[in-house]
């Protein structure tokens, strides 16, 4: 086991589209557990990504069972060749990323998404994923096709405030359903 | 580097003014850190972090006075890599009335909320304005007990929603 070097921007290599994984043998799985133990060295970080560490294969790994606030989750995932096969619905929220210290942005991203990924022995699975874990998906599988969250940042003005308007008269709803209780 | 002013410049909207301002503080060796510029009902404002020997009094008088922009600069104490992520979000949405900017954060303040960016506007009509407000701050009172402080605000027509952030880290 060793932990990797991060890769962080301004380093072109993070613009460097992978390559699927052909081979799942032992120097695969070596590579995986050496990701896992660099995923856990940063900061609390739910997912990585086999090119932050300069490793241009499909490989990720996802985490998201610790956050802070409890989110519909698929434990800890080891997610090779992973291919999203349908998107649904937009959400707006705020993300960072091991390769860019000290910013934080707001991005877009589906709000649902199915996804299909082989596992470390190669047999393929198919997962529906939502909100936070959907979003940190689609993060990590943006690092396999070149692209940061920088990449889709949206301007802080930009809002998504059309969203609350069609859910308008949600606190009175949430007021009588406090009541109910 | 490490003494930082606070630029801030403001004036009529036209094209151009941040480039003519960032080229003269780049030709006078003075670097920006952190900025927010925006316009505001029709004028540019510019907010800059400046750092660098010469005086940003002195290095932008030329060019604010030929765009016509009103300059102040103060010594400030801030430094750079100081973010603190928001970990909650407010929107408001209600028909414009007066008052509404100061009940909503009045409301937030006593429940220990520190804004750290706050941005709005005046949608709809000239008619039936609208007032639209997004607030991002921290705060460690749990979203709950926020929006229930909030609520009170319904009656007078202004829809308040508070919602946690949790910030992705990948």
């Amino acid at each position: 086991m060793a932990i990797l070097e991060i890769l962080k921007i301004p380093d072109a290599r993070l613009k460097q589209i992978s390559e699927p994984v052909a081979q799942f043998d032992d120097a695969l799985h070596a590579f995986i557990a050496d990701l896992e133990e660099t995923r856990q060295m940063g900061p609390a970080a739910v997912g990585i990504a086999a090119p932050q560490v300069g490793y241009f294969q499909r490989i990720v790994i996802l985490d998201c069972s610790q956050t802070r606030k409890p989110v519909p989750n698929h434990g800890h995932l080891i997610l090779i060749n992973p291919e999203i096969t349908h998107w649904d619905g937009f959400e707006l929220g705020r993300e960072g990323c091991l390769s860019v210290p000290d910013y934080t942005g707001n991005v877009i991203r589906a709000a649902r998404i199915t996804l299909v990924a082989q596992d470390p022995q190669g047999d393929r699975h198919e997962y529906e994923m939502k909100d936070f874990e959907a979003r940190a998906l689609q993060h990590e599988v943006d690092h396999l096709d070149g692209l940061l969250f920088l990449d889709r940042v949206v301007s802080r003005r930009t809002d998504l405030f059309q969203r609350k308007v069609y859910q308008k008269g949600a606190n009175k709803k949430r007021k009588a359903a406090n009541k109910a209780h | 580097m490490n003494n930082w002013k606070m630029v801030t410049l403001i004036g009529e909207d036209q094209p151009g003014i941040v480039a003519r301002i960032t080229d003269a503080l780049y030709q006078n060796d003075l670097v920006l850190g952190e900025t927010s510029m925006m316009r505001l009902g029709g004028n540019f404002s510019m907010m800059m972090m400046v750092s660098g020997e010469r005086d940003p009094n002195t290095v932008l008088a030329a060019a604010a006075e030929r765009l016509d922009l009103r300059l102040h600069v103060d010594d400030i104490a801030g430094k750079l890599h100081q973010h603190i992520a928001p970990n909650i979000q407010v929107r408001v949405m209600g028909a414009d009335q007066p008052g509404i900017v100061a009940k909503v954060t009045g409301v937030l303040a006593a429940a220990g909320f520190n804004i750290l960016e706050l941005e709005s506007d005046v949608a709809g009509t000239t008619e039936n304005p609208v007032y639209i407000m997004t607030i991002q701050g921290v705060s460690e009172t749990v979203v709950e007990v926020l929006q229930q402080a909030v609520e009170g605000l319904d009656e007078e027509g202004v829809d308040v929603t508070v919602s946690a952030i949790e910030t992705l880290f990948a």
